[in-house]
């Protein structure tokens, strides 16, 4: 639209606005006129006229307008007006980019309002990518679904993925490029870094930054970049990335590689303190395929069995059939021993470690790996050091799994190079003076991360012009002459690599909410000849000749998953049925008009599909192998449409390294850690850093819905702690919420303590992420845990010393809250004790499941029907209900984080957490067992029971609670008049109230990030978990439209959808071809707290272990007095 | 009735006192009480005591007035435990307008003659009481504004409450009480009104009364209907002492959490509201009596009478503490016993410990005739009590709902300063009104004082009438 449209159109239909608005009017022109696009505002008064804008009008610059400093002068506040004329770029923000993008299940032209459209995307976390579908409402991202044909997700995602929506409407991103904290020009940036660059010659003293890298356009382009300026240098620095798998994999392979497992394959595993389910690269794939080997169900007579050996608990140790517990350096001993007992190190020298229990364990591990030989896994990750990861490396050598659980290939970050030794070289130049431009890209953030020996900030100072681009402002970019605002993944184009190197196309679902750029476009205009270049042109041009070999099999795949009905099936939330009449059913999306991709002879593809050891996730990837393509204009369009629709790029996963292993490495690092044993003396506290679970490195401190998630096992929410287990801190004399000093090699930082039941002795956790100076509302909240880390000491070291500061942190918890009015209560125990009293979490082990199918339900009261004087209510049509696997929960939490982005739910702040408010419909409750200095733990995830005696529905004086004749408990808002007797009268508390008006009505763009499906909540309202009941909802009316009965397992709740584990399953019980019936007849399925009466529909299967009868002797009973007290 | 008339009065005791004081007659009897109401010259202590009642109140609005801004949420409740002080305070409230509609009507059915010098007060004490109460449940509403969607009122969407919901059977429990109470009392006190009218000097006054007194020249057709209606809602509250609490105690009984859901709940709770109501009386009466020189009015005699019911209905309430922790046990449900140990030992075991000395023990010094007679004794007593039922409802409310079936959903309760500055404020709207009664309204029925001062002038006008 050009301005004399523009004009006309204001002067036809609204009247020209007094007062501030009308003053703005010729700056709106002048920036329309400057705008290109075919479409940048649908009309003027659109523009002018809605609320947000005359929001933005009244309050200046909104995102500031509360925090401006008084006394603002004249040119800040024009320029204030300035960018918030610029920033009226929001209102148009429920816009389709410009370019064509390719939905997932409808085309565009489907649109129809009301139903939403999905798009097989990618987002990444530290780098990788991870598959997902992003559900988009008429423009705008309003969820994030696992893509289903993604071998990273396989329809799972992980909760990051699931709160990146957050980030992309996070009020506090940086909305304005800023040029000594101004607003600047994105063309003065270019041609000052362009004239900067040309005064270089060769481009020395340029350097770029930035985290992983596994983009293949951005990779290209960095080197593009670096071919023209052969003096530049590309430093890394990603601050959780995997730095010490990495050094393992050159000591023992003499270059780097990833490690890859196979859990499906495995018999037998031993977790030496990794937690490799539901976090990292591979997280979600490694859950689904671990709960594969761990499903009961009564034909199955086998079950992977699980050691862990760890430091502190973690998922995997949620699940393990045995656990040890050692402090760090015993966990590397037991390596040694393991490896020797193996006979993958040399024998020899003390025995280690000294314990005997952990002699015996050495002992039987050994053996029962021994016995599954090429069936076994031993899983390390990147917190062992790199020596005892290379005895990881030898014993799966010498257990023969290398090849069918274990699998090396090349290195998924592209051009892979040292992080540690890079940012150190950088630091080094910064401080030499030999840097003149530093450009930070993709939100680095080393003046927060970087290692405590390099002091990064000083060097900083010396560098003349520092750029600085990041989603937030950042304790970088405010020491940065120019920041430059991120484009937000769902808001620009892109590509990403999966954990096995399968490249994914990401495409925007919106336009940039504040300009951003991305990192490619950064670099473009570097290189000064595509200074205009958008990221799509990036993504497109690299694509361009590379693409056409690459899909060739995915259309046929497309047309198998369409017609088997694995994708739609999967998808189960949206759209038409299959083969049904009607807009979509007569062609499956996935079949529309470009499946026919004939295979071409030609370009081999660019990257050698080579299977080689690595086992192939997509059936496409060798199909398409075979079929490689021109690079025909034609035939890239084709492909290119082909990709985007697949949310994946066949083939183009890694190949498997041929690597061998190196003999003396092994041998070395033997040593290594024995000598190491050897320094750590007995009582010596060793600390663990980690990166935060929700948190991460820090980068995600501003997304509220990862700072109220609760930890998975720790269960604190927005903070870190210094978290010791109950020996060490009786030892050390601490408490809950105590203010300590912790030092570590000479550097101090302040903490506070928190007891967990799980950590090993003379260990203490502390996570990464907190304490950051500049985040927003995130600011100042827990602790900085980086001064605490040097080069050396990457993920903690010995020789921690701990001294009380005598005061009060309060931290929030959300489960067994342990401060109380000053008084400090240890309920963890009680809870252990009532817990197994009243069977709220039901155990067994497998051989006892063998023996009698039954076993669980004996000793159990569970009041007949007959016991009533009602009569029993039947359910004619449907009747919804839930089991959930309790065997294959890892207590990961990304349900929690689903369940709240698709029921809008509220986030409340510490302070109201620490009030006991919290909003999540659905819990993960974790209970201890046994012995509290060494005990099980289990995870019970807890959404609403939907109970047929529902005792919330008596009480309720205005019936807004009240049964459907489906058997939900449904929750009428309208009708709350907020009495919370339901509430209290609920035995299992999963009912939520709006204590204060928590729903943020007030923040335009937060409004964006809501479904449009679901009421948003006012104050004074109870609420629950309705079972996604606009989903089933939205499945009744397809039903209707359709003339046909909804297909089993069509509907998905969310917290299902996102699990990685599959351990939640909904559908019709009353229809036996649905799922969850068959759970339901499942010998190991019982209702919680069914003693009560209240006929839960949600259900769970017990949880088994399958104990090795040989260590299961040592082990302490589990479980309290059966009858509690009295 | 004829049968009652033929009763024989109560043998005459020698250590008894009489309800009034030797000497007065009639016309003493109507001056002194009317005299602290009619005077221009308004006490000190009177000027005093309203100030800080009413900075009190003010309190009270001022923390409302933040309720209704913000949302229940400045207040303690929580998850777990979704009533709090609201709901505490309610009960007590509620608990304490018993006593008076006890004293009014069903010592007036039994012919307690002692009651005449006390019912009045006691009635407007029950009415405060059931106004500060009344106001709990809808402010503890998450949307206060929509309490009247509890009322089974007409409305386009043919909506009804919930009848199966105790928090239904409350509405009408308690709405019914105040009427009734209201009705009560104002009847009772048209020929004082009709009195003042006639002895007030000033105009105003004696407009005001004179509206109040609905025309009451004191006739005997006046006298008849008078007493007509007095004895049948006399007979319509009595029932109301029983059920008011009865119903209350089935908002936790009803519920199925451990620690309420006790079939004990409301003989226990009935005998837990006389007691606490008793205790409140004597609160108000033992300062009246020094105030106004009235303790030729309510007599050493009254004051021991009311500590034999404290006494009585207090060994009922703690005969129910110790059911309670009796069938928890016995029951050999888990959670039940766990509940009743938890209370014991758990971490709130300073209020079960502060709740069995304030309303178990403490009250046992009632059995001696010493402190019955003591006023300084029985207002320590009574303040103790009141204290106790207080914690009783706190450890009922709170101690089931921090520990109940899950381990997981354990958590807490404290309440901030807005609930206790609501609860406080609540005491400064009562403690208001009372001493406006106390200024503006015979406190003591001069009517019926004069029927038993001895050589009255119509003898027992009530027993006539029966």
């Amino acid at each position: 639209m050009d301005s004399v449209n523009a004009k006309g159109k204001c002067g036809a239909e609204a009247a020209p606005k007094p007062g501030p608005a009308r003053l703005e009017l010729e700056e709106l022109r002048e920036r329309l006129r400057t705008k290109k696009g075919p479409e940048l505002w649908r009309s003027l008064d659109e523009l002018a006229e809605t609320p947000e804008f005359e929001d933005l009008i009244h309050r200046e610059f909104p995102r500031f307008a509360s925090e401006w400093p008084s006394g603002v002068s004249r040119r800040g506040f024009l320029q204030l007006t300035g960018a918030s004329l610029a920033l009226a770029g929001l209102t148009g923000c429920t816009k389709q980019p410009q370019e064509k993008i390719i939905p997932y299940v409808r085309q565009p032209e489907q649109l129809i309002p009301g139903k939403p459209m999905f798009f097989a995307t990618a987002l990444t976390h530290a780098g990788y990518a991870l598959g997902v579908l992003a559900e988009s409402h008429q423009g705008r991202p309003t969820k994030i679904e696992g893509n289903p044909d993604h071998p990273a997700s396989q329809g799972s995602t992980d909760y990051f993925a699931q709160a990146a929506l957050l980030t992309l409407y996070d009020p506090e991103r940086s909305q304005a490029l800023l040029h000594n904290s101004r607003a600047g020009s994105w063309g003065s940036l270019a041609s000052q870094m362009g004239e900067t660059l040309r005064s270089m010659a060769g481009g020395r003293g340029v350097r770029i930054l930035t985290g992983t890298v596994t983009s293949p356009t951005l990779a290209q382009q960095i080197a593009d970049f670096l071919r023209a300026n052969p003096q530049a240098v590309w430093h890394r620095w990603e601050p959780a990335g995997n730095h010490q798998s990495q050094a393992a994999a050159v000591r023992a392979f003499g270059r780097p590689v990833d490690t890859r497992y196979d859990f499906t394959k495995a018999k037998v595993v031993l977790s030496l303190g990794a937690d490799v389910l539901c976090e990292g690269p591979a997280g979600v794939r490694y859950a689904r395929d671990f709960a594969e080997g761990r499903r009961v169900r009564a034909h199955h007579d086998s079950m992977t069995r699980v050691y862990a050996v760890e430091s502190a608990p973690a998922g995997i140790s949620t699940v393990a059939d045995h656990r040890l517990q050692l402090p760090p350096a015993q966990v590397e001993g037991f390596v040694l021993a393991l490896a020797q007992a193996v006979g993958a190190a040399p024998g020899g020298g003390t025995p280690v470690p000294a314990d005997a229990k952990a002699q015996k364990w050495v002992q039987e591990v050994a053996k029962d790996l021994q016995a599954n030989r090429g069936a076994s896994l031993v899983v390390a990750d990147e917190y062992l050091s790199p020596a005892a990861q290379v005895l990881v490396h030898g014993i799966n050598q010498a257990l023969g799994n290398t090849g069918t659980t274990v699998f090396y290939q090349e290195p998924v970050e592209e051009n892979p190079v040292d992080h540690v030794r890079s940012l150190q070289q950088l630091v080094a130049d910064m401080n030499a003076g030999q840097v003149q431009v530093l450009l930070m890209l993709d939100g680095a953030n080393p003046v927060y991360t970087a290692p405590a020996d390099l002091p990064f900030l000083a060097a900083l100072e010396k560098v003349p012009l520092r750029i600085h681009h990041g989603l937030f402002q950042d304790e970088t970019s405010d020491h940065c002459q120019w920041h430059i605002p991120a484009a937000h993944e769902l808001e620009a184009w892109g590509d990403a690599r999966a954990f096995d190197g399968t490249v994914s196309i990401i495409q925007p679902l919106i336009e940039p909410l504040y300009g951003g750029k991305t990192a490619g476009e950064v670099i473009a205009a570097l290189l000064g000849n595509q200074a205009d270049a958008t990221s799509y042109d990036l993504v497109r041009a690299y694509w361009q000749p590379r693409l056409p070999g690459l899909t060739a099999g995915l259309a046929d795949a497309a047309k198998d998953s369409a017609g088997g009905g694995s994708i739609t099936t999967l998808l189960g939330f949206s759209g038409a049925f299959p083969g049904a009449p009607g807009i979509g059913g007569t062609a499956p999306p996935a079949t529309t008009g470009n499946q026919a991709a004939s295979p071409n002879p030609g370009n081999p593809p660019a990257a050698s599909p080579a299977a080689g050891k690595v086992p192939n996730d997509n059936a496409t990837t060798t199909a398409s192998a075979a079929a490689p393509a021109t690079g025909g204009g034609g035939a890239f369009e084709k492909a290119w449409r082909e990709a985007l629709h697949a949310g994946l790029i066949p083939a183009t996963a890694r190949t498997g390294a041929a690597v061998a292993l190196n003999g003396g490495a092994v041998a070395q690092a033997a040593g290594e850690v024995q000598a190491a044993l050897a320094r750590v003396k007995p009582g010596d506290l060793t600390l663990l850093l980690r990166p935060d679970p929700t948190i991460w490195d820090g980068r995600y401190a501003s997304n509220v819905w990862l700072q109220e998630l609760p930890k998975p096992v720790s269960k604190l929410v927005w903070d870190n702690a210094l978290i010791l287990g109950p020996k060490t801190a009786e030892r050390l004399k601490l408490t809950w919420h105590e203010t300590v000093e912790v030092s570590l090699g000479g550097r101090k930082i302040k903490a506070a303590a928190w007891i967990l039941p799980g950590v090993a002795e003379d260990t203490a956790v502390l996570s990464l992420g907190y304490g950051r100076q500049r985040a927003g509302k995130a600011t100042g909240q827990g602790f900085n845990a980086y001064p605490l880390r040097t080069t050396a000491t990457l993920w903690g070291a010995p020789g921690l010393a701990v001294r009380s500061l005598g005061g009060e942190y309060l931290i929030a918890c959300t489960q067994n809250h342990h401060a109380m009015r000053g008084i400090v209560l240890h309920e963890d125990e009680e809870a252990a004790e009532q817990q197994a009293a009243r069977h709220v979490v039901r155990t067994g082990t497998l051989a006892e499941f063998q023996r009698d199918p039954e076993f669980i339900k004996k000793d159990r009261e569970a009041p007949g029907h007959d016991e009533s004087l009602f009569p029993i209510r039947t359910y004619e049509g449907h009747a919804w209900g839930m089991a959930i696997d309790l065997n294959v929960c890892t207590g990961c939490s990304t349900c929690i984080v689903a369940c709240q982005a698709e029921n809008n739910i509220p986030s409340v702040g510490k302070d109201q957490v620490l009030a006991r408010r919290e909003m999540h419909w659905l819990r993960v409750d974790r209970y201890f067992a046994g012995d509290m200095d060494e005990p099980q733990i289990h995870n019970q995830p807890l959404p609403c029971m939907q109970c047929e005696n529902a005792p919330c529905e008596v009480v309720c004086p205005v019936a807004a609670t009240s049964h459907s004749d489906e058997g939900l408990n449904d929750m009428v808002y309208n009708r709350c008049v907020g009495t919370r007797y339901c509430s209290n009268n609920c035995p299992y508390k999963v009912r939520r109230f709006n204590f204060l008006r928590y729903s943020d009505k007030n923040t335009p763009v937060l409004e964006l990030v809501n479904n449009p499906d679901v009421t948003v909540r006012m104050r004074g309202v109870m609420e629950k978990c309705t079972y996604c009941v606009q989903r089933i909802e939205e499945a009744k009316i397809q039903s209707k439209v359709d003339r046909q009965p909804i297909p089993p397992n069509w509907i998905q709740t969310a917290c299902q959808q996102a699990c990685p584990t599959g351990a939640i399953i909904f559908g019709d019980q009353n229809a036996q071809d649905w799922e969850v019936s068959k759970w339901k007849a499942d010998p190991l399925n019982y209702g919680l707290l069914e003693d009560l009466n209240t006929r839960p529909r949600t259900t769970y299967l017990a949880k088994l272990r399958n104990p090795n009868p040989a260590l299961a002797a040592l082990e302490k009973p589990a479980g309290g007095a059966e009858n509690g007290h009295a | 009735m004829a049968t009652l008339e033929k009763l024989p009065p109560p043998p005459p005791k020698p250590d008894v006192m009489p309800f009034v004081a030797p000497g007065h007659t009639s016309g003493t009897v109507t001056d002194k009480i009317s005299d602290v109401i009619l005077r221009r010259h308004t006490p000190k202590w009177w000027l005093l005591g309203f100030t800080v009642a009413f900075a009190l109140l003010m309190l009270f609005l001022t923390c409302v007035t933040w309720l209704f801004v913000k949302g229940v949420g400045i207040w303690g409740v929580n998850w777990p435990v979704g009533w709090g002080f609201a709901i505490i305070n309610f009960v007590w409230w509620i608990g304490i307008g018993h006593a008076g509609t006890l004293i009014s009507a069903i010592l007036l059915l039994f012919r307690q003659e002692w009651r005449t010098s006390i019912n009045r007060f006691a009635e407007a004490m029950t009415l405060f009481a059931v106004a500060c109460a009344g106001m709990f449940p809808v402010l503890h509403l998450g949307r206060p504004w929509l309490f009247y969607w509890l009322l089974p009122y007409p409305n386009t969407m043919n909506l009804w409450p919930q009848f199966r919901s105790p928090l239904i059977w409350d509405v009408f429990a308690v709405s019914t009480y105040a009427t009734v109470s209201a009705v009560f009392w104002y009847i009772g006190l048209v020929p004082d009104l009709a009195t003042m009218r006639d002895r007030a000097k000033n105009r105003i006054a004696r407009v005001l009364y004179g509206m109040g007194s609905l025309g009451w020249r004191g006739s005997a057709r006046h006298w008849h209907n008078y007493e007509t209606a007095y004895l049948l809602l006399a007979g319509l509250s009595t029932p109301l002492v029983l059920s008011v609490h009865t119903v209350v105690s089935f908002d936790f009984s009803i519920g199925i959490i451990p620690g309420w859901h006790a079939t004990i709940f409301p003989p226990y709770f009935v005998a837990g509201a006389i007691y606490a109501g008793f205790a409140m009386v004597l609160l108000l009466a033992i300062p009246l009596r020094v105030a106004f020189g009235w303790s030729d009015f309510i007599t050493l005699r009254h004051l021991e009478n009311m500590g034999k019911v404290m006494l009585a209905t207090g060994l009922i309430v703690f005969y129910g503490y110790i059911m309670e922790l009796f069938f928890a046990w016995y029951s050999a449900n888990t959670y039940e016993r766990f509940m009743a140990w938890n209370r014991v030992t758990g971490p709130y075991s300073r209020y079960w410990l502060a709740l069995i000395f304030c309303n178990g023990l403490a009250p046992q010094a009632l059995w001696f005739r010493k402190v019955r007679t003591s006023p300084f004794g029985l207002f320590i007593i009574s303040l103790i009590v009141s204290v106790g039922m207080w914690l009783e409802r706190f450890v009922i409310v709170v101690t089931s709902l921090t520990r109940d079936f899950l381990p997981a959903s354990w958590g807490p309760y404290k309440g901030t300063i807005w609930d206790w500055g609501t609860f406080i404020g609540t005491l400064g709207l009562f403690l208001t009104l009372f001493f406006l009664f106390i200024r503006i309204l015979p406190a003591i029925s001069i009517f019926e004082m004069r029927t038993i001062v001895p050589g009255g002038e119509a003898g027992d006008e009530i027993t006539e009438v029966v």
